[in-house]
């Protein structure tokens, strides 16, 4: 599946990461070499198998509905960027 | 002082020959002394070390001394430290100190340790040579124009080079074993589940675990007796009974049966690297071993899985660095998206986009189910191949990596730096433990035998690598930088 | 041309559980900014997600409540989009294995019709936090205290035809959720709240139409005006030659009309993948079974016991029905007085309108359903006459009394019966009204019923309301009609 320059700077938009063209088109090469080399995948035949997401077969646990965690508001906002009245700050949203 | 095992200074702790302040001070100085030419470390707790040495100390002379009590380790710098910047290697993280601390750091506080620091690798552990820090590559100690290994890198070089007597890691492709084998010490990647994984910043939440790096297998299961066990704040870890990992060292290796996967003895391996994994075979049957070969047919798709895998959820794991509640922010941005974008094209580095930009691309429209789902399938059978092996034999040994450690700035392709996993990679897809122990040299480069076992084999496998280690003196052979004396 | 309304909707019901459906922190709500907002729900590095039980069990009651499937596997996924409220730059939620399977659910129509409406499925989620718009110099603030609260996502088949039918349905939801006690339901904090996809096609014609989806409406109210004009929006476009885009509109309650959120991004990718940091959800056949024997009786089988064993009306049978708290009262009235007819006129009259007036919700009730069950047995028994009952209600409700006897006591409203002492009150009435006594002879005998109000309003007022009218208007009727 060849990768086009769409195809990246899409991903970038997703990823939100501010690409040049130059690392752009820098990307669509390395990429590519990068999903060639995925593209062995294809070869496999994999009919009859069901895809695993974990390496075991566990199954979740639950933890019981209490309450455990209190305000620690102030130490989690001494590394944020920007706060104002126990609020994290961003450019104006628009609705 | 410092070319002694964590278990001889743990004797020496406890005849009293020695006290933790001691013996903290005196690699506090090796740090100072040695590290500016090896950059293992970005941050040095000095302070901190010498007040839990004391407490340690003091715990020593209540009678309330365990283990490890006492002695000192370094900690790579992916595990959340309470108070302490913890960067994962990046500039996104450069300005991040931990408001609490990973699981596995406190159950090392909890055991006494003394914490050096915390030290360098590949930015958000992605790499295999430790040249994707932001605080810039670490060198071999064995040979300063040689790359360490990544991604736990700093803690490798660290190990080796004498400047802490054991380290954690983290190994989510081979980033545990491969700077292991590169810089010649002992380090065990456990079962994923084993180890908690709160508190470690998760590069690719399925293959993520952390283990302990040190200069023998010994070391590593004193390390991890702590480390292992079921934590309620990760789903993901297993709740089952941990062994005592000490205990089994010694059990006799008679009647062993070793698998050597044929596909890891093949093309791409350095003949140099593959006549001492040979050697070192030769010794295990020497010990009672019987050896046979098998195969694991789906090792060269292992690489293209991982891929797919770990970009994907990469991908994901690394939005929450959009500038908004922690690590770095853009100046001034315009508006939300001017913020997102260049926050995150200026705090992550060049291999860290590019993996994001793999895994968002797979995981979009049109292309999920033929990367994503697919590699999933292929992971299965991935796994399934090792199962079936340990039918069989008992454990698989064969190289960590096909070359002993490359020169700096060697592999500049993405893709042929990616294919130095290729024998490590697949355990992280199948879930399975993996050691990587000294097994000789190639001129002055290390090399490293890699022994897997099936899902939670980690007693049997540090007892395999222990026998080995009575029988060699491998693991003992210091690089020069570790002689200078202080 | 005859246009037919299509309409699914998609309701997020914020589950009433303790702490989140990820962290040990708490849900309250209304709590000071980010102070209940924990590592794991601002997304630190290395954080990881634990699941909440309660929040698995809220849900599966749902599912066991519409008779939905429930799957024995059920997958958290992660949906990946960034924006400030969501900390994480994803959603964990569940997109390809939902714990909630097919169901549906009975609605009740103004004409006393029924109709089932399909759910499709139900999901877990996480909430996203609150940005606040204030002028923070040009900038928004973040609240994150609401971030990973467990929502239940419940999603329709396009059944409903109507912006009543749609209503209806999003009743049957709120009143199925609070009897389960899963939420409460509060609109107005959004614990719950509804997106509704509309579209409109030829009447006859089976392929759907375009359909455009309202977010965040987020009453029952809203949820009919916005159809409606989103209806008239989609046939006025289409009669006039244009066609519906498949878009995203927001409700305005102010202007009552549905707009194009055009300022959102071009088409969304949200990437979903299982969650690594979570594991399959395994729900056993025993456990599913236990929440099924805990499950409280349902609005739809309390509506047919209303009508099949109390003998209520269909619609009477809906009103009382549609709340547990509505449902607990009434029963407890008819517990206490042992007349259904008398409890339900009681219960949706005298005390809805008095709640109505004051905006109180029934489980706010100044009147206990005991104090009102007592009421209407001392109606029952003759003890007092309607009116005086009016009376007795009005002060149980102002707290002038603790019981309807003690009222009745202190007030003197107990009716008189005593046939010897309202003879005495006619005949001074007849005593004193000789020009009344006389039209009431010389009129036409038809009239003459109409006429003897006016001798009951003054016998009524000599015994100051607590004569027995029935009593006052049969004696009154014989003495005047021997006057003839």
């Amino acid at each position: 599946m060849a990768l086009e320059d769409s195809h990246v700077r899409r991903a970038a938009h997703l990823a939100r990461l501010a690409v040049s063209d130059d690392q752009a088109s820098d990307f669509v090469e390395d990429l590519s070499r990068i999903l060639d080399m995925v593209d062995q995948l294809q070869g496999v035949n994999t009919d009859g198998v069901a895809p695993l997401a974990h390496p075991l077969d566990a199954t979740q646990r639950l933890r019981a509905d209490e309450v455990t965690e209190t305000d620690q508001r102030d130490t989690f906002q001494r590394c944020a960027p920007a706060v104002e009245n126990g609020l994290y700050l961003v450019p104006r949203v628009v609705e | 002082m410092h070319d002694k095992t964590l278990t001889e200074l743990a004797q020496a702790l406890d005849s009293g020959e020695l006290s933790s302040r001691e013996l903290t001070d005196h690699y506090l100085q090796r740090i100072e002394q040695a590290d500016a030419s090896l950059n293992s470390f970005i941050t040095v707790t000095a302070e901190q070390a010498r007040a839990q040495a004391d407490a340690a100390d003091q715990a020593r002379a209540n009678g309330n001394a365990g283990w490890l009590t006492g002695l000192p380790l370094a900690l790579k710098d992916i595990f959340c430290t309470q108070g302490v910047k913890t960067s994962c290697g990046s500039r996104m993280l450069d300005n991040f100190t931990a408001p609490y601390d990973a699981t596995v750091v406190e159950k090392f506080k909890a055991a006494g340790t003394v914490s050096l620091g915390k030290t360098n690798m590949d930015e958000f552990a992605m790499g295999s040579s430790n040249e994707n820090s932001y605080y810039g590559p670490v060198k071999n100690p064995w040979d300063l124009s040689a790359v360490p290994g990544g991604s736990s890198g700093g803690s490798a070089a660290a190990v080796a080079a004498g400047l802490t007597p054991a380290a954690l890691g983290t190994d989510t492709g081979g980033s545990i074993r491969q700077p292991a084998a590169f810089c010649g010490i002992t380090g065990l990647k456990p079962t994923y589940g084993r180890v908690s994984r709160y508190g470690m910043i998760a590069y690719a939440s399925s293959l993520d675990q952390a283990g302990p790096m040190a200069r023998s297998a010994s070391d590593c299961a004193h390390l991890l007796n702590v480390m292992a066990g079921h934590d309620v704040r990760d789903s993901t870890s297993v709740a089952r009974g941990v062994p005592d990992y000490a205990e089994t060292l010694n059990a006799p290796l008679s009647g062993l049966k070793i698998g050597l996967p044929k596909e890891y003895f093949g093309d791409g391996l350095d003949p140099e690297v593959e006549k001492a994994i040979r050697e070192a075979v030769s010794v295990y049957e020497s010990l009672g071993a019987t050896v046979r070969d098998v195969s694991l047919p789906h090792t060269h798709y292992a690489i293209p899985a991982y891929y797919v895998i770990a970009p994907a959820e990469a991908s994901s794991n690394l939005s929450r660095f959009d500038g908004v509640r922690f690590g770095h922010r853009c100046e001034n941005p315009s508006d939300l998206i001017d913020l997102y974008k260049r926050s995150r094209a200026e705090g992550f580095g060049e291999e860290v986009q590019r993996r994001i930009l793999i895994g968002t691309h797979t995981l979009s429209e049109g292309f999920f189910d033929a990367y994503y789902t697919k590699a999933q399938k292929v992971r299965r059978l991935i796994r399934q191949d090792f199962l079936d092996a340990f039918e069989d034999v008992d454990v698989l040994m064969g190289p960590a990596s096909p070359t002993p450690a490359f020169d700096l700035g060697a592999k500049k392709d993405p893709v042929s730096m990616y294919l130095q996993d290729i024998y490590t990679i697949a355990v992280n897809l199948a879930g399975i433990p993996g050691i990587s122990v000294p097994a000789g040299f190639v001129g002055r480069r290390p090399v490293g035998l890699q022994i897997l076992g099936t899902h939670f084999a980690e007693a049997q496998l540090l007892n395999v690598a222990h026998q080995f280690q009575q029988a060699t003196d491998w693991h003992l052979q210091r690089p020069a930088t570790a002689e200078e004396s202080v | 041309m005859q246009w037919e309304t299509v309409i699914g909707l998609e309701v997020h019901v914020q589950l009433a559980t303790h702490s989140k459906i990820f962290s040990g922190a708490s849900t309250a709500f209304g709590a000071e900014p980010n102070s209940q907002a924990c590592a794991v729900d601002l997304g630190l590095p290395g954080v990881l997600p634990v699941l909440n039980e309660q929040a698995v069990a809220m849900a599966v009651q749902f599912g066991l409540a519409v008779h939905a499937d429930i799957p024995e596997v059920s997958v958290f996924d992660r949906k990946n989009y960034f924006y400030p409220d969501l900390p994480k730059g994803y959603q964990t939620s569940q997109m390809y294995h939902p714990i909630v399977g097919p169901g549906e659910v009975e609605i009740t129509l103004d004409d006393d019709t029924t109709k089932q409406i399909r759910i499709h499925h139900a999901h877990l989620e996480e909430d996203a936090g609150k940005s606040l718009h204030e002028d923070f110099h040009g900038m928004t603030g973040i609240d994150l205290n609401r971030a990973g609260t467990p929502l239940l996502e419940i999603v329709s088949e396009p059944d409903m035809r109507s912006a009543k039918e749609a209503a209806a349905y999003l009743k049957a939801i709120h009143s199925i959720v609070t009897y389960l006690g899963i939420s409460d339901g509060n609109m107005a904090e959004g614990s719950m709240r509804c997106d509704v996809n509309v579209s409109v096609r030829p009447k006859g014609q089976e392929a759907f139409g375009t359909r455009a989806e309202i977010k965040n409406v987020n009453s029952f109210r809203f949820v009919e005006k916005a159809i409606a004009f989103e209806v008239e929006r989609q046939i006025e476009l289409i009669e006039d030659g244009g066609k519906v885009i498949q878009e995203t509109r927001l409700f305005d309650p102010e202007r009552d009309e549905t707009r194009s959120m055009r300022t959102k991004e071009e088409a969304n990718d949200y990437r979903y993948f299982p969650c690594p940091d979570l594991l399959p959800v395994v729900l056993d056949q025993a456990y599913l079974d236990h929440l099924r024997s805990q499950l409280p009786e349902l609005p739809a089988e309390k509506r047919e016991r209303f009508q099949q064993a109390l003998g209520l009306s269909a619609y009477d049978a809906s009103v009382l029905s549609a709340s547990r708290d509505m449902a607990e009262y009434f029963e407890e009235v008819h517990h206490v007085c042992g007349d259904v007819k008398q409890a339900a006129n009681w219960v949706q009259g005298e005390l809805s309108g008095a709640l109505n007036r004051e905006s109180l919700s029934i489980a706010d009730s100044p009147v206990s359903a005991v104090q009102l069950g007592e009421l209407v047995q001392r109606v029952l028994d003759d003890t007092i006459n309607g009116k005086a009952a009016k009376q007795v209600f009005q002060a149980l409700w102002h707290g002038e009394g603790a019981s309807a006897d003690a009222i009745i006591e202190a007030k003197g409203l107990k009716q008189v019966t005593d046939t010897g002492a309202i003879e005495t009150m006619i005949d001074q009435v007849i005593a004193d009204s000789p020009a009344q006594v006389a039209q009431y002879r010389d009129a036409e005998p038809e009239k003459r019923g109409k006429m003897i109000g006016y001798f009951v309003g003054q016998v009524m007022k000599a015994s100051r309301g607590t004569a027995n009218p029935q009593q006052v208007n049969g004696l009154l009727k014989d003495k005047l009609d021997a006057l003839l």
